[in-house]
């Protein structure tokens, strides 16, 4: 069988995470392709729509990663992200996704090493969940 | 000191000394007018009116079986911007809980406003409450008060409470700023009538009713409906929990849903003036739905049904108050009430938050702490 290659949409934040990703390509840092970034200009302003959206369009996992505390250019954009992260792992275990697909983490603009390591793991755990059941059934 | 006092009740007519006691409220100087549940002339349905005038008042029934709104969004309507006087709006207990929500994301004010809470008995769904009215005619109300308070559960002529009442863990007021009070009270001679706030009070000691003191059995009486509405609650909890624990159930449970949004359209804390979902972010092209159903070689038309209700659940669930009105719209018999408020009890402990409890307490996702939540950070 072929080995199962998850998806993973990651919303990153233009200052910071989204940087640490510049850094990790302009370093020749290599991170698995299964990961598909989205810049947003700010974690604070991902909808849970947006998370809830790739889901069901059969993300495996889904990362938001945005400056550490206190970093935030929109001064607390990160810290409402993670009352929303936590709300979203309140309810979509409530229809059976796992909440370790869903994650968030802080990369700090020169965390560009960071950013591969930390790639690389979250695929190895989303892999270990195994495909996503949005991926193997119908959604209407 | 609060007050607790009583009015008469003559010849066993509540609903007569309801509307007495609401036409000395409209007689006082600065009550400009009072929001009440009224049958129409027309059909004998109950709506909410705005009385001005002390002569509308006879056909004021706040008792009625009859929920064929959440008033929070009329409340809401009548007092995002100052209307010039003073009203007072009675209300059920979850009508003033969704109204404190929408105060709280500034879509109304309680600045202008007496809220007056009415013990609650329960409502039947629209159609059984046509029904109800079309077998009984004038005597519907007295029927259903007289069945409820002698300590029954609603069941007439085959007739149910609606699921949301029947789970409804908030039968008594406790942030009104007068409460008419009903269960453990011998409303044969008498109905409770109670301050809860100092605008309460201040009202009240205008309207010279004789006091009194609260009985002692009316507490028990309460706890005893809350008793067996929490295990009716507890258990259609898990009976949802049951049938929507997969995105496979959770395609079961909706499947006849048309996205005709009504649901939303009867929620009171449904805040948003435009609605994503109805706005041109869906208007898809529509060369994407068949590049869509080319994916897994098909799609349910319309789309994104599962979608909208996990977003609306996402938006709003920490102000649900289970009123029951989603499922009430609800022109396929989805019980929306029934998943919302599974969800919504969840997401509302997680934020140590009770939609409508306090004016005081900030909506979860309007404000946060700098260290909380630890564990949702982090990728071990
Ligand atoms: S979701 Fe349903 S039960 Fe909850 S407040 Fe809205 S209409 Fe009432
Ligand atoms: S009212 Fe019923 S059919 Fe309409 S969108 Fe809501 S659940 Fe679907
Ligand atoms: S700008 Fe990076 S999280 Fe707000």
């Amino acid at each position: 069988m072929e080995e199962f290659e998850p998806t993973i949409v990651a919303f990153v934040c233009n200052w910071c995470t989204y940087t640490a990703a510049d850094l990790a390509g302009t370093s020749r840092l290599t991170y698995p392709k299964n990961v598909r970034l989205i810049r947003v200009m700010c974690t604070g302003m991902v909808d849970p729509q947006y998370v809830i959206k790739a889901f069901l369009e059969g993300a495996d996992g889904v990362l938001i990663s945005g400056c550490h505390p206190g970093d935030c250019h929109y001064i607390n954009g990160n810290f409402k992200a993670r009352r929303r992260i936590k709300l979203l792992k309140e309810i979509l275990p409530q229809f059976g996704f796992d909440q370790e697909r869903l994650r968030l983490t802080w990369i700090g603009a020169s965390d560009g090493i960071q950013f591969a390591e930390i790639m690389q793991e979250l695929v190895t755990q989303i892999k270990a969940l195994g495909p996503s059941q949005a991926k193997l059934k119908m959604v209407i | 000191m609060a007050i607790t006092a009583k009015i008469d009740v003559e010849e066993k007519d509540i609903l007569e000394s309801l509307r007495g006691f609401f036409r000395d409220i409209l007689n006082v100087e600065e009550i400009k007018a009072v929001l009440v549940p009224q049958h129409l002339p027309m059909k004998n349905m109950v709506m909410p009116t705005l009385v001005t005038d002390l002569n509308q008042l006879d056909g004021v029934d706040p008792l009625a079986p009859a929920f064929p709104m959440n008033a929070a969004k009329i409340v809401s309507r009548l007092t995002r911007k100052p209307m010039g006087g003073k009203i007072a709006a009675a209300l059920r207990p979850c009508e003033i809980r969704a109204f404190f929500e929408l105060v709280k994301l500034k879509q109304g004010s309680t600045d202008e406003l007496v809220l007056i809470g009415i013990d609650c008995l329960g409502a039947y769904q629209n159609n059984d409450y046509s029904r109800f009215v079309e077998q009984n005619g004038d005597q519907s109300t007295i029927k259903f008060y007289q069945n409820i308070l002698s300590g029954k559960n609603g069941e007439i002529d085959g007739l149910n409470l609606a699921p949301a009442c029947k789970a409804c863990e908030y039968p008594v007021a406790s942030n009104a700023d007068i409460l008419i009070g009903l269960y453990g009270i011998e409303v044969d001679s008498q109905i409770l009538i109670q301050s809860q706030t100092n605008v309460g009070e201040d009202l009240l000691a205008q309207l010279n009713l004789s006091e009194i003191n609260e009985p002692g059995i009316r507490q028990d009486t309460v706890a005893d409906v809350i008793e067996k509405r929490v295990a009716y609650r507890d258990e259609m909890f898990g009976s949802t929990r049951e049938v929507t624990d997969s995105l496979e159930k959770m395609t079961a449970y909706l499947a006849s849903c048309v996205n005709c949004y009504n649901c939303r359209v009867a929620c009171p804390v449904c805040y948003c003036k435009e609605c994503v979902f109805v706005t041109d972010v869906f208007n898809h092209d529509p060369s994407r739905y068949l590049r869509w159903a080319n994916r897994k070689g098909i799609i349910k038309m319309p789309t994104d049904t599962v979608f909208y209700h996990i977003t609306r659940l996402a938006h709003m669930s920490t102000a649900c108050v289970g009123c029951g009105q989603c499922s009430n719209a609800c022109p396929n018999d989805i019980p929306v009430m029934e998943l919302f408020r599974t969800v919504s009890q969840r997401t509302q402990e997680a934020f140590e938050y009770e939609a409508g409890r306090s004016l005081e307490e900030d909506p979860p996702l309007s404000v946060f702490r700098e260290e909380e939540f630890p564990e949702v950070v982090g990728i071990n």
